[in-house]
């Protein structure tokens, strides 16, 4: 009986780790391109029925190619220079990019660390969060587009580099979800295994590493992949109120002004914009998938 | 060592004492458990068995009596990792593979790598798991999450093992196997026992004694002795001093007008 009992759930446990697991960047970019390709056969299909019902109904945006430009042409404006001497409009956006992403990259570093630090404290007093959850929550109040330009302002003032202002911003919308998160994840354990820790007289530190922390790794995760698009937004609207000629925020607001003579540009630059967020999303799944890999249902 | 295991002197708990969802767990609770014992609570839900249980552990504490465990206070003997516990379920870590659940409290309590690795090869051993060490807990059934649980529970050697309905969600094949294993474990390691259980069958089968309780308030009514020859075997279940038992323990339970299960 014992042995029976044995095998057959030895193969269920080879058949469990056997079935090859499709690495999740490779599905998120399945996706993020079938998205991104039904979408642009959506804009397509919207110019040519709009074309044939115009002046019949009210169209929400009209399907002119000055509003709605061709999706051929906004890709293909990505392969064209706007100087001679200039390289071609994709690289000077992935450019752009990098300068964004480094901004959002260090908010998102700076915010997760507030968050953890916010969380592990709330989770070990209860006086503690009552005394700060409320500031905590009320910060969030405040709208994003509201205070990105006192900080810029203030920055400036101190004397920091633009980009720090910048980080900052992306950081205060990171913080807040990965607090929350964390939180609920470092209280999710079974009542019963902190009853266990404490059978075995455990510190406040190794039922926090050896339970609460592993027991709250899904929850953060979940976080991350939120706070990670919330840092690229925090990174693209504290650029827009400060005085970088750099950064994506900063292209996307100048192709805004020339979009009469360009459309096609912005549009690319959105396109840009997202590819960057999806690419960080999918960096953090990846993690998730590696950090996870041994937890039930995982594979 | 003091040669008694537990010793309750009037113990009582109330819970949530002066609000309107006070309730009275248990109360008069004298009972004396002696080194090397195996003594089960038995009654019907809501009797107290499971917060007696935990009063000794030392995860509640008492409102009125006197309670020492292993000539200490509960809470000096759960300092000195004096026992452990088993839950009827098996709260085990599921990121960690079952070798490193029985690990745990070794880790906790400062024992070095390689005398953390051959002991819980040792007790994985005995409760006949060695060759699942590397796997995970969901990838195996409940009986054995549940022997990888009382391996965890025996691998740093408490004096005591607090059981609290350990065999309640098996089903009654695998249930029986398990009262094999743990009465060999038991006449093995010499530990006292205290083991909560709902069943005539296995209280009687397992125990040296059985206490039995009756609720509102909890309280113990009788207490048996199980003179059964030691050891227990296949052969107990069906003789004749076994039905006698189960017999009088039935009674127990009926005199203190909570009727048969
Ligand atoms: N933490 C608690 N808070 C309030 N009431 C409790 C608590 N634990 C147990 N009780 C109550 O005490 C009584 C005994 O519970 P318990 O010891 O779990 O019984 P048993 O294990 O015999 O089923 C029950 O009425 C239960 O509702
Ligand atoms: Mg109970």
């Amino acid at each position: 009986m014992e042995v029976v009992e044995g095998t057959s759930r030895r193969v269920e446990a080879r058949d469990a780790s056997g079935r090859s697991p499709i690495p999740p960047a490779f599905r998120s970019l399945v996706w993020f391109l079938a998205i991104l390709g039904s979408l642009m056969l959506a804009w397509e299909l919207y110019k040519v029925v709009g074309r044939a019902l115009e002046g019949t109904v009210p169209l929400p945006v009209r399907p002119d190619n000055k509003s709605m430009p061709h999706v051929w042409d906004i890709l293909g404006v990505l392969f064209t220079r706007r100087l001679p001497n200039e390289p071609i409009l994709l690289l000077v956006l992935l450019r752009e990019s990098l300068f964004t992403f480094r901004e959002a990259l260090i908010g998102f570093a700076v915010g997760t660390t507030v968050g953890f630090a916010l969380a592990i404290a709330f989770s070990q007093s209860r006086l503690l969060e009552r005394a700060f959850m409320p500031y905590v929550v009320a910060s969030q109040t405040v709208p994003l587009v509201a205070i990105a330009p006192i900080i810029v302002i203030w920055g400036a003032k101190i004397g920091w580099p633009v980009w720090i202002s910048v980080s900052i911003i992306s950081a205060y919308l990171v913080f807040f979800p990965v607090a929350i998160n964390t939180l609920r994840g470092l209280r999710s354990p079974d009542p019963t295994a902190m009853e266990l820790m404490r059978s075995y007289a455990a510190g406040r530190r190794d039922t926090l590493w050896k339970v609460q922390a592993p027991a709250a790794m899904p929850f953060i995760f979940s976080a991350l992949k939120i706070s990670a698009t919330a840092s690229v937004v925090g990174a693209l609207v504290g650029e827009l109120p400060s005085s970088l000629n750099q950064g994506l925020g900063r292209a996307l607001l100048s192709f805004m002004y020339t979009f009469i003579t360009g459309p096609e540009k912005l549009f690319a630059a959105i396109l840009v914009a997202s590819v960057l967020s999806m690419s960080f999303v999918g960096a953090i799944a990846t993690a998730e998938h590696y950090v996870l890999r041994n937890r039930r249902g995982s594979r | 060592m003091s040669e008694h295991a537990v010793v309750a002197e009037g113990v009582g708990k109330v819970f949530n004492a002066g609000s309107s969802d006070q309730v009275e767990a248990l109360k008069g609770i004298d009972l004396t458990i002696g080194a090397g014992e195996f003594v089960s609570l038995i009654g019907p839900s809501g009797c107290g068995k499971s917060t007696l249980l935990r009063l000794v552990g030392d995860l509640v504490q008492p409102s009125a009596g006197r309670l020492e465990v292993n000539g200490k206070t509960p809470h000096r003997a759960r300092l000195d990792r004096d026992y452990a516990m088993v839950f009827q379920k098996a709260t085990l870590l599921e990121w960690r593979t079952v070798g490193k659940n029985v690990q745990l409290p070794l880790e906790i309590m400062g024992v070095d790598k390689a005398e953390r690795e051959r002991r819980s090869r040792e007790f994985l051993d005995l409760v006949q798991l060695a060759e699942f060490s590397d796997h995970y807990p969901w990838q195996l059934s409940g009986g054995m999450q549940q022997r990888v649980a009382i391996a965890r529970g025996l691998v740093f050697d408490p004096a005591l093992l607090l059981m609290d309905e350990p065999f309640g969600a098996l089903d009654e094949m695998t249930r029986e196997r398990m009262q094999m294993e743990l009465m060999d474990i038991w006449r093995r390691t010499g530990k006292t026992v205290v083991f909560v259980t709902h069943s005539i069958p296995e209280a009687v089968f397992l125990s040296t004694r059985v206490v039995v309780m009756s609720p509102r308030p909890g309280r113990i009514t009788d207490v048996i002795d199980i003179d059964l020859t030691q050891p227990r075997t296949f052969d107990t279940r069906e003789s004749t001093p076994y039905y006698e038992k189960m017999t009088e323990v039935r009674e127990a339970l009926r005199a203190a007008g909570v009727g048969v299960e």
